[in-house]
């Protein structure tokens, strides 16, 4: 009736190789995942390292009569096509900030023009075969070079790919996010408390508690749509500015600060509550001096992590109209302003081949935010954890 | 004086009315105290409560008189409110500080306005879906008044046209159709190239994390995982659009087919990898609070570890992983910048994912960032649009929680 | 620990792995010989030189202390210690003269010859029909659904689930209550037919009238099968074994005919167990 150990074993192969296979292609999805994440940011890198150099020309500016009036008169002929035309733009500008500069000159290094840029740097570009001759020519002389791209870390968003910079996100950003958090952080974290320390569990807990986790999976867009409909046209909140968008991603990041304060909350044991109840306290007062400061650490990194979550959001902006064209810093919660994701977005869609490494170089910069912003979370995490 | 300067003004005085109640509260019932007399609480807790009598109410008035005048249109000029609010500030200080007795509960009275401070921040996030509801609805309401529910839900034509001459007075707009079956479409074709990558892989990633892989590579694997689901969806977008859409077009040139630039397949495959880090995370949660009993009771009939994997860790673990998939769908079909930068503006009702075709979200985008009017049909119907995306999205994630919610009574498990 | 001397009957030492009592009716073939079995949780030793030789067609119970290393010594004979990473063993198993730690022996081919129960019920997630039928058809024991269908039922019969599970074969194995899990999957063990069934605590999470159920069905079972089971309950071990062994700290500390163990015990260290000095 029973079998021998080498009758079974003989059946047994084939099953062994198949149990194998399931081993050896779970792995391969695993490697897979990664190797998506690994193309992913090599392409990213290859993409936007090079915007963050640029194309110089070391020109000689005569700040001439003529000038003022007609800029391309201040720098040699065969200068023009090569210097970028805001750097031309702004010199009669200059002149009539500094009367002393008229009849002067100066010889500086001035931004390049982005076709020259992109031919230094290898990519498509629309320049002639004479333009490249003079191009090499003066890359001989050192006349042009490839530097630092200071532009994109000081300057707005501009029209032209050489001067254009994510200052002005990162500002907007800055400003989102502290409306964002203003919002978010008090009211995610008293519903917490509510919810977990006060609330009686009845069915309107419940339904809040339903009401939460959907609010968390709801699309992004919807709170655009929120956004656009409550906060803009129903309550007046001026269009594209930092504080409708901090609004509706404040909303967004809500449910986020919620659970993970939820989590936090539940995380300090009920010994701790008992002891503080055991000497006296009210339940405010055990909350307040007990239980909040021990699930802080936890509380403060689920916000980080909603933070980065709003940083990276773009839809709902969209929707309330946070795209536009910002060439300057803004310095009000209520004026137009941009943030880098959104930023991003706009610079995909320009036309121009230099603008996509702008794009890629616009994606490092939020990308390395956010890592560093993922990586202080955890650190803060491991630092503070406690297992009780 | 400016509005701006106004409000300034008030909340100095208010604060400083503040300031004044809990001292002058602090101090009576400082003063009660050491007169010899048993209180029922501390006197920083008076002193609170003045604080709490003054600025409450006044902050109350001032919120419902603000609300009144954007919600009922009434003209109270902001100064009145202001001073009105300020006045009963006043009052409050006045009741807040006689409120300093021996026989007064002032910690209960302060932790009773606490707790209503707590829910009513509960309050909020109720407020968000009725809010998204109610913007969504009132929105796509004026919409289907213009055009019939029936026409939107089975049309096959989404040709916007010059519905927006129509709002201006101009031309009728006769010519728009808002048919958005080809947009469903589309985003069902995308929606489902995404599954299509990320439930094999998520889900396999995580058996080979929960099941096989040593305890080093699990604790490297699971976080570097998670930066998929991190990176910003335009980055997505980007990376669809520049990267994968020429890859496909040259692939499929290769082939001898012929795809478009804006093929659905760059933006299904990009969706889909940013969706694996959630199906495999939920996945591996799942299949770990799968009990070990069930592994070794199949070991111990002399099933293989592939086999006890496939036909009983799997099938025990399967409402969670549905559930994971039906979350992930959700998010699929709510996404919205990959679409927008990679896939097609033209509605387009085919099966073939190396065409180009819409989406519900790119159009929801389209009609919002034009510069029409807002009261134009092509505008209100991204909140049709939306309405439809969110009753779906609700849909899913509902059926997801009470499958997640079957399996934790099933097994008992707590941390899901 | 050093008390070797017999203490009630005088009695020679036997030779290593026999009984101290030979039980005349017990069958007294060979099944699994286990020689100088040591085996080590990390740095901790938990069994120490055990040899012991189990027979045929009979019960077995092993008893101790808890932690006394008698179910970790049970998993060895299915090698389940395999699957818990910090385990290492060394000394002779053996069953058909071949070493089942052996590098070539599979331990999958073992594991079909030596089923399991566990100390909680463990059905699969899968209709009661399947739960049992799964394994065999695994295992190519059956080809056509008739025979599928015969062997289902067998099973179910040899564990006496059958009348009370035959018009509900498609329900989740999970639907039935803790006792008839526990038959379950004991029929789901011996539709694979194979020599050995090892049982650990089977019956410790069940009420006493399933565990009486359980006991009468163990009593049939070793007609056909070899059955080492874990107890802590002395009684039940009393009621079912025909050889009983004592393990304290991780040594067989004596293994005897169990109506001998339990009137004369030979050992001190056995007496004072079983008469509730300690444990």
């Amino acid at each position: 009736m029973s079998h021998s150990f080498d009758e079974i074993s003989q059946q047994l192969k084939r099953r062994h190789r198949k149990s194998a296979r399931l081993k050896w292609v779970s792995m391969g999805a695993l490697g897979l995942a990664g190797l998506f994440l690994l193309l992913f940011f090599a392409d990213m890198l290859n993409k936007g390292l090079p915007a963050f150099q640029q194309a110089y020309v070391n020109t000689e500016i005569n700040y001439t009569e003529e000038a003022a009036s007609d800029a391309r008169q201040a720098i040699a002929d065969d200068l023009v096509p090569i210097v970028s035309r805001t750097e031309i733009r702004s010199i009669p500008l200059q002149m009539r900030n500094n009367e002393d500069l008229l009849g002067t000159s100066e010889q500086r290094w001035l931004l390049a023009n982005g076709e020259v840029d992109q031919y230094l740097k290898g990519n498509r570009n629309s320049l002639s075969e004479e333009e490249r001759a003079a191009v090499d020519a003066r890359v001989e002389a050192g006349q042009v070079e490839l530097a630092f791209n200071s532009t994109f870390f000081t300057e707005g968003d501009s029209k032209t790919s050489e001067s254009a910079g994510i200052l002005a996100a990162v500002v907007g950003t800055i400003m989102t996010m502290i409306v964002t958090l203003a919002i978010s952080f008090p009211i995610g974290v008293m519903t917490a408390v509510y919810l977990e320390e006060f609330a009686p569990d009845n069915r309107f807990t419940q339904a809040i508690e339903i009401n939460i986790n959907n609010l968390a999976a709801i699309p992004s867009i919807l709170f655009g749509l929120l956004g656009l409909a409550i906060f803009i046209n129903f309550f007046g909140v001026p269009r594209s500015s930092p504080l409708a968008g901090g609004m509706t991603l404040a909303l967004m990041t809500l449910p986020v600060i919620i659970i993970s304060t939820r989590a936090a909350l539940r995380s300090v044991p009920d010994s701790i509550r008992h002891a503080a109840f055991g000497v006296g306290c009210s339940r405010w007062q055990v909350v307040r001096d007990h239980v909040l400061p021990l699930a802080m650490p936890g509380i403060m990194t689920g916000s980080i992590i909603g933070l980065a979550q709003a940083m990276g959001e773009t839809a709902p902006l969209i929707i309330v109209g946070m795209v536009a064209f910002i060439p300057d810093v803004g310095a009000s919660f209520t004026e137009a302003a941009t943030v880098m994701p959104a930023q991003i977005f706009t610079w995909a869609g320009e036309p121009e081949a230099a603008f996509v490494e702008k794009t890629a170089g616009g994606i490092l910069v939020l990308l390395a935010v956010l890592i560093s912003l993922n990586a202080f979370a955890v650190l803060l995490r491991k630092k503070f954890e406690r297992r009780w | 004086m400016q509005t701006n300067q106004l409000v300034l003004l008030f909340c100095t005085v208010l604060l400083l009315l503040g300031l004044v109640a809990f001292f002058v509260g602090r101090t009576k019932a400082a003063r009660v105290r050491s007169g010899g007399g048993k209180m029922f609480a501390q006197p920083d807790q008076y002193a609170w409560f003045a604080v709490l009598s003054t600025a409450g109410p006044a902050i109350l008035v001032g919120a419902v008189g603000a609300f009144v005048m954007l919600l009922l249109g009434a003209d109270i000029p902001t100064f009145y409110l202001l001073a009105a609010s300020l006045v009963v500030a006043a009052a409050g200080l006045v009741v807040g500080i006689a409120q300093v007795r021996p026989n007064f509960h002032a910690r209960q009275a302060i932790e009773r306005a606490i707790r209503m401070a707590l829910a009513s921040a509960a309050l909020i996030s109720i407020f968000t879906t009725f809010g998204i509801l109610f913007s969504i609805i009132s929105e796509a309401i004026r919409f289907f008044q213009m055009h019939s529910f029936w026409e939107f839900i089975t049309g096959t034509t989404w040709s916007p046209g010059d519905s927006f001459l129509a709002s201006a007075g101009r031309g009728d707009g006769s010519g728009a159709q808002f048919g958005s079956v080809p947009l469903f479409a589309g985003t069902f074709m995308i929606t489902a190239v995404a599954m299509l990558v990320a439930v094999p892989v998520g889900l396999l990633s995580a058996i080979y994390m929960s099941e096989y892989a040593p305890q080093k590579v699990r604790t490297v694997a699971k976080p570097v995982l998670e930066i998929l689901a991190g990176i910003p969806t335009v980055v997505y977008g980007f990376f669809a659009a520049i990267t994968v859409a020429p890859i496909i077009v040259n692939v499929a040139g290769f082939l001898g087919l012929d795809a478009s630039y804006n093929n659905a397949l760059a933006p299904g495959i990009v969706m889909g990898i940013m969706i694996i880090p959630f199906i495999s995370s939920l996945s591996d949660d799942v299949i770990n609070s799968v009990p070990d009993t069930m592994r070794q009771g199949s070991l111990a009939l002399g099933m293989t570890k592939g086999e006890t994997i496939r036909d009983v860790v799997i099938p025990a673990a399967l409402p969670g992983i549905i559930s994971a998939s039906l979350l992930g769908v959700s998010r699929a079909m709510g996404e919205t910048m990959i679409v927008v930068m990679a896939a097609g503006m033209r509605p387009n009702l085919t099966a073939n994912p190396l065409e180009d075709m819409t989406t519900v979200t790119v159009r929801i985008v389209a009609a919002l960032t034009g510069d029409q009017e807002f009261e134009s049909a092509e505008t209100l119907s991204a909140f049709a649009l939306g309405l439809v995306l969110f009753a779906v999205t609700l849909t899913l994630n509902l059926v997801s929680v009470l499958m997640i919610r079957r399996f934790r009574e099933k097994y008992r498990v707590n941390n899901l | 620990m050093n008390s070797q001397a017999p203490v009630m009957t005088e009695q020679e030492t036997p030779s290593v792995g026999q009984p101290y009592t030979r039980n005349e009716q017990a069958c007294h073939d060979l099944s699994i010989r286990v020689r100088d079995l040591n085996l080590w949780y990390s740095k901790n030793q938990a069994l120490k030189n055990l040899s012991i030789d189990l027979f045929q067609k009979n019960v077995t119970a092993l008893i101790g202390p808890s932690g006394c290393g008698k179910s970790t010594f049970l998993r060895c004979l299915n090698r389940m210690n395999d699957l818990i990473p910090s385990v290492r063993t060394e000394g002779l198993v053996e069953m058909d003269g071949l070493d089942i730690n052996a590098q070539k022996m599979d331990e999958i081919a073992l594991r079909r010859r030596v089923g399991m129960v566990f100390q909680k019920p463990n059905p699969f997630p899968k209709s009661i029909f399947e739960n049992i039928a799964y394994a065999p058809r695994m295992h190519d024991m059956v080809s056509r659904k008739v025979d599928q269908d015969e062997l289902v039922e067998r099973a179910l019969r040899d564990a006496g689930l059958w009348n009370e599970v035959k018009d509900k074969l498609q329900e989740p194995g999970t639907s039935l209550s803790g006792g008839q899990q526990q038959r379950l999957c004991i029929a789901r063990a011996i539709a694979v037919q194979p020599d050995v069934i090892l049982m650990d605590e089977p019956t410790s999470a069940l009420d006493p009238i399933s565990t009486a159920t359980i006991e009468d069905l163990m009593d049939k079972l070793k007609e056909q099968f070899t059955i080492v089971t874990v107890t802590h309950n002395m009684q039940q071990a009393a009621r079912v074994a025909d050889y009983t062994a004592f393990f304290h700290l991780g040594e067989i500390i004596e293994y005897n005919d169990t109506k001998v163990m339990f009137s004369t015990p030979a050992k001190k260290k056995t007496e004072d167990y079983i008469s509730g000095r300690y444990g």
